[in-house]
């Protein structure tokens, strides 16, 4: 009895604090009168019932807190949860190859498909300086933009094609990593974090006012589609085509599932190489950066040299994935290359439990999948988003999957917390 | 000469409010060490907060009342914001991963944002300027340099505000804990400081100077929305890295750096690369001083 008048008592403060903050925004509304003048208006019915769900959820989250220190701590979830882990990568993997011919599956869930899997592989290609290397970039944008204008200027000036164009746009992206990581090589923590944000917006801005070259806010279009070894796959048909060469009728199902397929190469790709690197020197290296950096530099290694090859290789695959992106959507403009994004590929990044391969996987299905799903929302999606990242980062400050398995160990590798893992002060 | 004194007033007017914000970053990372990437949302829930209390004030004749009315329910409220937010989306992961407070504070920073369009409209705002006039400075050529009331009165709003400020940190008890606080949390709470409430304070003290500084804002440009926060809080927080992270003096210097760059370069460079030469000038000194203008070296412990 006690408990409850104590419960109710915090829920109606919490209540009156909502009260106060909900009461100009959601009890008032500005608009503007027939004179130009600005008008308030009151929404009581809407302010009491924010209000009332505040007292309603903190009433809920009482109890529920209350309930949950007498219960035990559920050990064997986790546990069961660590065993199937070993099951849940190849099933999804599985599952992404056969993604385009199960039944049920029409154009629409290919094309959210192909959008999980580019923000897959930004995560991926982005943990490896965040994750691994430990050093925090806010500005993987940046990397993003230079691969999808560098494909897209390359294809317009000199008509190079998407395979072509490819390696040219990683190499260009890797460079920027490597020039832009220069300056910053000094630089820990938050003054690394703040100067990538800055030169994530500079390389923005720079496109957005050059008008000359990227055609400023209206941006580049008719970008071309890849081709399959010099097949296109244009809906018209005939010779030259895909479907045309094949002898079947052309849909957009071929053209969707082709690109499917090759952003799930690439990010297996940048899987793959992640992987194999950690496992020698240079992603040593760049694991014991993140550990213990004054020990690193102590034991001959050189700090210069790790840190710009994490930043050009991190680059590299957002350049891939750039590029990639500039070929699906056939129009590029500096609108899809805010910061917002490199703020997602990084809550992707933390979600997924900074440094998980597959945490990162799922991380996105949620981040990107979840709000697609809910276009109907409309403009309370981002609001929607908003409170998800702020709850799942509280319910699980270290990610999804909050396990890691170190990279090098004597004899068998052991299982251990993610809070044993440093963060890196880079 | 008289362009460049122009700019000059011009540039010391942002670079106040710039300053302002700047403060509430700064001394959040002096006293937890995280981003509070939601701080120039705060900034922005201000300058909304006052347009709703002008408009409700719009049959009240004196001008500076409706203003200080303005001006102290924005910071009351932007306050309480302030203390929710770092008791929602902060406090549970205090002593955690040190990434995760920082996409908490991002995640928050687009609830406030999308908080304040679906509630209010994405529309902008336009209020008819407050104070209008000023006085002529000089006279050259033809070209009148103006320092209009506004501007005046904002300056000595901020000076104002950051005296109490400075008074609150360097005298009273308050004050005490968040520089003890700041130095070492865990020493502060052996020796019995709340450091719950005194992180609590910074942030109300905080988001008050942002709030202000959002009143500020929508009194000298007249027009406001959603997502002015953003801008202001990246311009604001590259001003406290400028100036030193968790260096107050630094944060108002930085500020003013930043206000006289912008007005300068839009004055005798191009206006569409002003962030740029911002964000260049933020680079170009890191480089060669890691910490910023006035930050302390940190000390590297084995």
């Amino acid at each position: 009895m006690k408990e409850l008048t104590h419960n109710l008592k915090d829920a109606a403060a919490v209540a009156f604090v909502a009260f106060l903050l909900f009461g100009p925004f959601l009890g008032l509304q500005l608009g503007d009168s027939p004179q130009g003048n600005l008008t308030l208006s009151p929404r009581p019915a809407l302010l009491a019932i924010a209000v009332g769900l505040t007292f309603i959820a903190r009433l809920l989250m009482l109890f529920w807190h209350d309930a949950r220190g007498r219960a035990k701590p559920k050990l064997k979830v986790a546990a069961a949860m660590q065993k199937s882990g070993k099951f849940i990568a190849p099933a999804l993997l599985v599952f992404a190859v056969l993604l385009p011919i199960l039944p049920g599956i029409d154009n629409s869930y290919i094309d959210l498909g192909v959008l999980i899997m580019t923000y897959v592989m930004l995560g991926w290609g982005l943990n490896i300086v965040v994750g691994l290397a430990g050093l925090l970039d806010l500005g993987y944008v940046a990397f993003y933009a230079v691969g999808a204008y560098s494909f897209a200027l390359l294809s317009e000036n000199y008509g190079l094609s998407f395979w072509e164009c490819l390696p040219i746009c990683g190499l260009l992206a890797a460079a920027w990593g490597i020039f832009l990581g220069f300056p910053v090589l000094r630089l820990r923590g938050d003054y690394l974090a703040i100067v990538t944000l800055a030169f994530g917006e500079i390389i923005r801005l720079v496109i957005t006012n050059w008008v000359a070259l990227t055609g400023g806010p209206n941006g580049i279009d008719d970008i071309p589609h890849p081709t399959l070894f010099g097949l296109s796959f244009s809906m018209a048909g005939g010779p030259g085509t895909f479907a045309g060469f094949f002898n079947i009728t052309p849909s957009p199902w071929q053209r969707d599932a082709y690109l499917y397929y090759i952003i799930l190469f690439l990010a297996l790709m940048t899987n793959w190489v992640t992987l194999r690197l950690r496992k020698q020197p240079l992603g040593r290296a760049w694991e014991a950066l993140r550990e213990d950096e004054i020990a690193c530099r102590s034991l001959g290694i050189n700090l210069r040299n790790t840190k710009l090859t994490a930043f050009a290789i991190g680059a590299m695959f957002g350049g891939f994935a750039g590029c990639f992106f500039s070929t699906r959507e056939g129009f590029i403009s500096p609108d899809s290359f805010t910061f917002i994004e490199s703020a997602t590929v990084l809550a992707i990044v933390v979600l997924g439990g900074a440094g998980s391969q597959l945490g990162i996987v799922l991380a996105a299905m949620v981040m990107i999948g979840v709000p697609e799903l809910l276009q109907s929302l409309q403009i309370y999606r981002m609001l929607i988003f908003g409170i998800a990242l702020v709850t799942i980062m509280v319910v699980r400050p270290r990610g999804f999957i909050s396990t890691r398995r170190p990279t090098v160990s004597l004899g068998k590798p052991k299982i251990i917390a993610a809070e044993l893992v440093a963060e890196g002060r880079g | 000469m008289a362009y460049a004194l122009q700019q000059l007033v011009n540039g010391i007017t942002l670079g106040m409010i710039y300053g302002l914000i700047a403060v509430g970053y700064t001394m959040v990372y002096g006293i937890i060490g995280m981003i509070n990437f939601a701080h120039g949302d705060v900034f922005m829930v201000g300058a909304f907060i006052g347009i709703i209390v002008l408009t409700a004030l719009a049959g009240v004749t004196s001008v500076p009342l409706g203003i200080l009315v303005a001006l102290i329910l924005a910071a009351a409220l932007c306050g309480l914001y302030g203390f929710s937010i770092e008791r929602v989306a902060y406090r549970p992961l205090r002593g955690s991963f040190r990434l995760a407070p920082l996409i908490s504070a991002i995640g928050m920073s687009i609830l406030l944002e999308n908080y304040v369009q679906t509630s209010q409209g994405a529309l902008e705002r336009a209020i008819p300027a407050a104070i209008p006039g000023g006085i002529v400075l000089m006279r050259q050529n033809g070209f009148i340099v103006q320092l209009s009331w506004m501007q005046m009165a904002i300056v000595v709003v901020t000076l104002v505000t950051l005296a109490i400020f400075t008074y609150i940190v360097t005298k009273t008890p308050l004050g005490r804990a968040m520089r003890a606080v700041e130095q070492d949390a865990k020493m502060a709470a052996l020796l019995g400081i709340d450091t719950n409430r005194t992180i609590s304070y910074t942030f109300i003290i905080g988001s008050a100077l942002a709030a202000v500084a959002g009143v500020m804002f929508l009194l000298y440009y007249g027009v406001i929305d959603f997502y002015i926060g953003f801008n202001a809080g990246i311009k604001a927080f590259t001003a406290a890295v400028l100036g030193g992270i968790g260096s107050l003096p630094g944060a108002v210097l930085g500020g003013l750096l930043i206000g006289l760059i912008e007005a300068f370069w839009s004055g005798y460079a191009t206006v569409a690369y002003k962030d740029v030469a911002v964000y260049s000038i933020l680079a170009i000194v890191l480089m060669f001083m890691p910490t910023g203008l006035l930050g302390r070296n940190e000390i590297e412990k084995v």
